[in-house]
């Protein structure tokens, strides 16, 4: 089974990462970009075995013990097929 | 005064503080990550600058969650010291002992730099040395170092008096931070003020012949905090 965990930065936290791609786009000509931020995509594979509801249970002490400090940042959890 | 300076793998200044703190006249020890426990008789752990994990994830997410972390949390609920210095600082937050996060620097440059910072008290194991309010020149040199909290842990802090520096200029009037900290803060304390974490580094300025002694005076405040101890 392979799941997915994105972390995002909360609304309101400045990202200067997101804003200089937002002002490398620009320089670039790319046209429409309103503005940028940046995350991370975690692409994880969940043991054999485990039921739908243990993989979301472990991804979500994962994304809780380590992957997102959630002081500034939510994170979502997907699972595929 | 007993002092644990740990080294996680990437610090790279844990000789330096532990070099500032015998010469304050603390006994060192340096302590592993891996370990479970802290060395007998510690009074005060240091974490170290530097790079710990490569800043993988979060500057000092991974590190925080070292084994040796564990046994660092329990002895700050006993009221064990621990000091955190730029990457510690940054290792302390992710661990809890301190509240907020360190991101990048908002004007989205590593800074280098001397820095005058005031000592905002001096009734803390970590300034009794310094006068209140008293102008010290230390460096800084990181590149996630603008500390954010929520309003209420910043209302908070400031509140109960928790801000230990403050970024300022020579006449220790109140500057922009270097890295967009709210408030100018370099630094800040637990409630109890047994825990401090700062971007600055005073361990770089305890000689002459590297150019001052103003950070010499926290290492000197921490190896007289032992025999505040003793007569308690």
């Amino acid at each position: 089974m392979k799941a997915r965990v994105t972390v995002t930065l909360k609304t309101g936290v400045l990202d200067p990462q997101g804003k200089a791609i937002e002002g490398a786009l620009g320089s670039l000509g790319v046209a429409g970009i309103a503005s940028v931020r940046q995350g991370k995509v975690f692409d994880i594979e969940i043991a054999d075995g485990l039921s739908k509801a243990e993989a979301e249970a472990a991804l979500k002490d994962a994304a809780e013990k380590l992957l997102a400090n959630t002081v500034v940042e939510n994170y979502r959890i997907e699972i595929g097929g | 005064m007993h002092a644990t300076v740990i080294t996680f793998p990437g610090s790279n200044r844990e000789q330096d503080v532990a070099r500032a703190l015998r010469r304050a006249g603390a006994r060192v020890t340096m302590g592993w990550h891996a370990d479970h426990d802290l060395p007998e008789g510690t009074d005060l752990v240091v974490l170290p600058g530097g790079f710990s994990y490569g800043d993988y994830l979060r500057c000092g997410a991974i590190a925080s969650r070292a084994n040796i972390m564990a046994a660092t949390r329990r002895h700050a609920a006993r009221g064990g010291m621990v000091l955190g210095i730029c990457n510690g600082f940054q290792i302390a937050c992710e661990a809890g002992l301190l509240p907020g996060v360190l991101m990048r620097n908002a004007q989205m440059r590593f800074i280098c730099h001397l820095q005058h910072l005031r000592v905002e008290r001096n009734d803390t194991p970590y300034t009794s040395a310094y006068r209140q309010g008293e102008v010290i020149e230390v460096c800084v040199a990181h590149g996630e170092g603008n500390w954010v909290a929520d309003s209420q842990t910043l209302a908070r802090i400031e509140g109960d008096g928790l801000v230990a520096l403050r970024y300022c200029d020579a006449g220790g009037a109140l500057v922009d931070s270097p890295n967009g900290s709210i408030n100018a803060i370099a630094g800040i304390y637990s409630p109890n003020r047994r825990v401090l974490g700062l971007m600055p580094h005073p361990e770089n300025l305890v000689e002459p012949l590297t150019g001052g002694t103003d950070g010499l005076g926290m290492f000197k405040s921490l190896a007289l905090a032992e025999s505040l101890l003793e007569q308690a």
